[in-house]
């Protein structure tokens, strides 16, 4: 039988103290955070066993509301803290949340580096497209031709794919998601938990007030359609026109390898150190 | 509140309910659809109205507030949808079982 939300949220949430939660009404954080609780009941981890460290933003607040062992870090350095656990502690499961501002900008060089150590970590990137806390600046992923504070004619620049710049710095699991899809979303968190590597995914989440509200998109109900729109699976993608493809984005797992990971390599290196 | 009517059903009067309303049930439960239970938890609930617009059989209602109301138990599917896109962890959807314990 699945376990209906009421006892999951008193199972793996501070339900007593810190709620209902700071995010927007709609906001696609809940979501995700849904979907999380879901993939740790799905595991069977106990709470103990986890840690979940958090950068600054709005992302930043879910580990406030999870009874896991929980790190609210400085802005972009929540991989660097989740790899001093990691290596301290190697059977905890490590896991992180970011903000697309978080993982790409303030921490894109820790971001890409851990994927390619391959840090047995999960890192969980919440792509909103802005800088939602701050009052909706452009960001790295702000689509080219969308409208923010900071750009208000329309942005220049160009967005970053997160998930393909995992692939590319060498992620082991490498997944995207949306919140539309939030059934697919604690499979693909689950997958990303047991993997042995570094494994990222990368959720496309609504801000209807800081994002959707400059792009006629102003709920969060035009906003997971558009989610519902524009995504298209990895099989689709390849029998669809490469023309229509250029608003789209792939959703599921993009890369799953074999790698020997950071932490077993580590542990070889002492022993042999320690024989000599 | 029949079962022709559930596509498009108003809010029932909780004052006076439908005189039907137990028959209907029971013969749902006889033709055996499965019957589900939603929850509301109005304390958590921000109103975003994900949940009224995404049912594909319609059990939610708006009230004046914005505040999602249940108008249609006995139509629900049970695909939890609600539950699994509610940010604020206010929805829950639980199977209904008979009232009468089956020998």
């Amino acid at each position: 039988m699945i376990a209906g939300m009421t006892e999951l949220r008193h199972k793996y949430l501070r339900h007593h103290k810190k709620f209902p939660h700071v995010w927007c009404s709609g906001c696609g954080n809940g979501i995700i955070l849904g979907a999380f609780i879901r993939a740790i009941e799905r595991l069977k981890l106990k709470k103990d066993d986890i840690v979940l460290a958090a950068g600054i933003g709005c992302s930043g607040r879910m580990p406030t509301y999870v009874d896991f062992n929980t790190l609210h870090t400085t802005h972009g350095r929540a991989l660097t803290i989740a790899t001093g656990i990691k290596l301290a502690r190697p059977s905890l499961f490590v896991i992180t949340v970011m903000g697309d501002g978080d993982a790409t900008a303030i921490g894109g060089n820790h971001f890409i580096h851990a994927a390619r150590r391959n840090l047995d970590l999960t890192a969980i990137i919440i792509n909103n497209q802005i800088y939602g806390m701050t009052g909706g600046q452009a960001s790295p992923t702000t689509p080219y031709g969308a409208q923010s504070t900071t750009s208000i004619f329309s942005n220049i620049e160009h967005a970053f794919s997160i998930a393909e710049l995992a692939v590319a710095a060498g992620a082991s699991f490498v997944a995207r998601g949306t919140v539309y899809h939030a059934a697919q979303l604690d499979k693909l968190i689950e997958k990303a938990i047991r993997n042995k590597g570094f494994s990222v995914v990368e959720i496309m989440s609504n801000c209807h007030v800081q994002f959707g509200r400059r792009n006629k998109m102003a709920d969060p109900v035009t906003m997971l359609n558009w989610f519902k729109d524009h995504a298209v699976s990895r099989d689709e993608g390849t029998s669809m026109p490469p023309d229509s493809l250029h608003d789209k984005f792939t959703i599921g797992i993009l890369a799953d390898e074999d790698k020997p990971n950071y932490i077993e390599e580590y542990s070889k290196i002492r022993k042999r150190a320690k024989r000599n | 509140m029949s079962k022709s009517k559930s596509k498009k059903s108003t809010i029932p009067d909780p004052a006076n309910p439908p005189d039907n309303y137990w028959k209907v049930r029971q013969k749902l439960e006889k033709e055996g659809k499965k019957l589900f239970v939603q929850k509301i938890f109005a304390d958590w609930c921000k109103a975003c109205s994900i949940c009224i617009a995404f049912c594909p059989a319609n059990v939610f209602g708006k009230s004046d507030s914005g505040m999602p109301v249940i108008i249609d138990p006995d139509a629900c599917t049970g695909c939890r949808f609600c539950e699994y896109h509610c940010p604020d962890f206010a929805l829950s959807i639980h199977e209904r079982y008979s009232d009468r314990r089956k020998k």
